[in-house]
């Protein structure tokens, strides 16, 4: 039970790669933050830093108010899962759980009843006295979380904890990590790259991109009010729609279609327009019009994939429409869309900015 | 169930051939002629020889020469085996903890390893000579009154410390790749767990060591017992007074030098015997507490 605080915070590596340029952030008390970004923005780095695993180059962290940038990884109170489960592969379940309570010096009567009873929390009671060479990925798993838990840190960190699981098992920790945190009530930072996992566990989450916060918010927030190009097309699945444009003549000119209901825009500059799949539909006398490549049936729902007409001399734009159940539409079709235009989004193509 | 047949044929008998040929003129056929020698008298010139049954054995156990011999193996294997594996596992830590500038480091170390034991029993000589040889003044100019010549002690550390050197390079390669191969994860998780980087240590470190220390453990006590050979026959030659002889270089001067190949052959099945036993006794026993 802690927060967290991060100011300026800033990771220069030895050979020189910039990983963390400058990060503020404030963690309440009990809240559940996901970083998420694509590979290599900085996200491990960030967390590695938290842990101390990794030094501090510039900026400061506290926990709880403390400074913590000088503080040795041990101390700090913090309980991490790897990606690899980093189990210790000579001990046995109970005493891999068991391990940090030892060197922290608790009593034995208390480490035991402690291990039992986390294990019993996360069904792995049958296997305290298996080596984790004789357990399952879904096990390893758990016991990598049980001995996090164990130790009733002040924050857990994940990094990556599910991504060596099967698709299935995948959902179903993720449903437990958030159930878990959320009766724990303790402080967690979870860091995936998986944009569902993301929103589907974060009570806020931050977007992280080469190094620096591009935005952080509640999901919901994020979906509907990305406050930059990367936010709008990394948040989503399907990806949102993005379609160059340029404002001319009081309109917005996407390829050959002219659309209304666009003003107090930059002229000449570079925009981009964002329309998320399920905010555009089949209409008689849309706007746009595409020929359709096909046409995926997911039972609730059904996307339309097109290549969007009138843009003549360019590669053709590729769109993604969500329409409602078992949609009708055949490969090599030529429909008509209409999006609401309330929830368009315009950005600027260079510095990524929204504009609408 | 249907078997698979393979058609029988003397190419795979080809192949291996060589190998077996190579097992029974160089291994099978010395034992068993050593066996068979240590069944018998030899007169002092070689011509006519006598079956004694075990007369070369009680000989062999019943003299003090010998019992020195075994005693100083024992301790000479336990300390070189000890030194040269705790040295190379302490350097291997050192080095893995600056990893980014060890490859250099790393090659270094291994020259040792390509210089032969008379080699390196030579060099060694030649340190601790008492005319030019440097560690020789070095350690007079400290105080110790050093002459490997006449004192048990002081000739026990020169060969001990030859056989240590010799064999600390190759312990280092297989324990450095050994601290390579733990996950990086693992010995993150335990810096989490546990402040103290001793008790890390002793913990996780050693504990995940363990099959290289034993594999390194067993080829150790072999290359004390036999391989360090060379080391002595080019240093202090057993002296003084038979206080640095070995078990294979008493079988050696026994038989070679001293032309009594009944004795020598019945010290060298002891031998075999006693290497049997120790190798039968580390796979019993201590591979069991070493995998997990
Ligand atoms: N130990 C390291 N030494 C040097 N550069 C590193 C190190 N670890 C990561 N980096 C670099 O820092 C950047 C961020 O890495 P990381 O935090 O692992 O990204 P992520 O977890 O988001 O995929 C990358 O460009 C990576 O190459
Ligand atoms: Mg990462």
């Amino acid at each position: 039970m802690s927060t967290l605080t991060l100011s300026g915070v800033n990771k220069r590596y030895d050979n020189g790669a910039h990983a963390v340029r400058g990060v503020d952030m404030d963690i309440t008390d009990g809240e559940l933050i996901v970083f998420v970004g694509p590979s290599g923005c900085g996200k491990s780095t960030l967390l590695r830093m938290v842990a101390g695993l990794e030094s501090i180059t510039e900026g400061e962290m506290t926990i709880d108010g403390k400074r913590i940038n000088e503080t040795s990884p041990a101390d700090r109170d913090v309980a991490m899962v790897f990606q690899n489960y980093a189990l210790y592969p000579h001990m046995t379940v109970f005493r891999n759980m068991a391990y940090g309570l030892i060197n922290r010096g608790m009593a034995k009567s208390d480490i035991e009843a402690k291990v039992r009873e986390t294990a019993k929390m996360l069904r792995i009671e049958d296997f305290l006295e298996r080596k984790p060479a004789q357990l399952s990925g879904g096990q390893r798993q758990r016991v990598a979380m049980g001995r996090a838990i164990v130790r009733s840190p002040k924050l857990f960190l994940f990094d990556e904890p599910l991504s060596n699981l099967d698709a299935k098992l995948r959902v179903q920790m993720r449903i437990e990590i958030k159930r878990l945190q959320r009766e724990l009530g303790v402080t967690s930072i979870y860091v995936t790259h998986d944009q569902t996992e993301a929103m589907t566990l974060a009570d806020r989450l931050a977007v992280i991109n080469e190094g620096l916060i591009e935005q952080m918010g509640s999901p919901m927030e994020l979906y509907s009010d990305p406050k930059t190009l990367f936010v709008a097309s990394f948040i989503g699945s399907p990806h949102i729609n993005l379609l160059p444009a340029r404002f001319e003549n009081g309109q917005l000119q996407v390829g050959d279609t002219a659309m209304a209901g666009f003003d107090a825009l930059p002229q000449d500059v570079p925009l981009m327009l964002g329309i998320r799949p399920e905010h555009i539909a089949p209409h008689a006398d849309g706007a746009f019009e595409i020929s359709v490549d096909l046409v995926e049936q997911l039972g609730a729902d059904s996307l339309i994939y097109g290549a969007v007409a009138g843009f003549n001399g360019n590669e053709p734009h590729e769109l993604c429409v969500r329409a409602g159940e078992a949609s009708q539409h055949l490969p090599g079709e030529r429909i008509k869309l209409n999006f609401e235009a309330g929830r368009a989004m315009v950005f600027r193509q260079d510095s990524g900015e929204r504009l609408i | 169930m249907k078997r698979v047949q393979f058609e029988r044929s003397a190419v795979p008998y080809f192949f291996v051939a060589p190998q077996i040929l190579i097992i029974v003129v160089f291994f099978l056929w010395p034992a068993a002629q050593a066996i068979y020698q240590s069944f018998l008298l030899e007169d002092a010139f070689g011509i006519s020889s006598q079956f004694v049954w075990f007369r070369n054995y009680e000989d062999t156990i019943l003299n003090f020469a010998w019992l020195q011999s075994a005693g100083f193996t024992i301790i000479f294997s336990v300390l070189v085996t000890f030194f040269s594996l705790a040295i190379a596992l302490l350097l291997a830590v050192r080095a893995n903890e600056v990893l980014h500038g060890s490859s250099s480091y790393k090659t270094m170390l291994m020259w040792a390893y390509a210089v032969a034991p008379p080699v390196a029993g030579l060099m060694g000589n030649l340190m601790f000579n008492p005319f030019v040889g440097d560690l020789y003044a070095a350690l007079n100019i400290l105080g110790w009154d050093f002459n490997q010549k006449l004192d048990a002690f002081d000739a026990s550390f020169v060969v001990i410390l030859i056989s240590v050197w010799k064999q600390v390079s190759v312990n280092f390669i297989f324990f450095l790749s050994g601290l390579q191969s733990i996950p990086k994860g693992v010995m993150e998780a335990a810096t989490l767990d546990c402040r103290s980087p001793e008790k890390r240590f002793w913990t996780i470190t050693f504990p995940l060591l363990a099959p290289t220390t034993f594999f390194l453990m067993v080829i150790n006590i072999t290359y004390a017992f036999f391989e360090t050979f060379g080391i002595i026959d080019t240093t202090t030659r057993g002296a003084p007074g038979g206080a640095t002889n070995t078990l294979v270089y008493k079988v050696y001067t026994d038989g070679f030098l001293g032309a009594d190949l009944g004795g020598s052959s019945a010290q060298s099945v002891i031998l075999m015997i006693m290497v049997l036993v120790l190798t039968v006794f580390q796979f019993r026993f201590i591979e069991r507490k070493v995998h997990y």
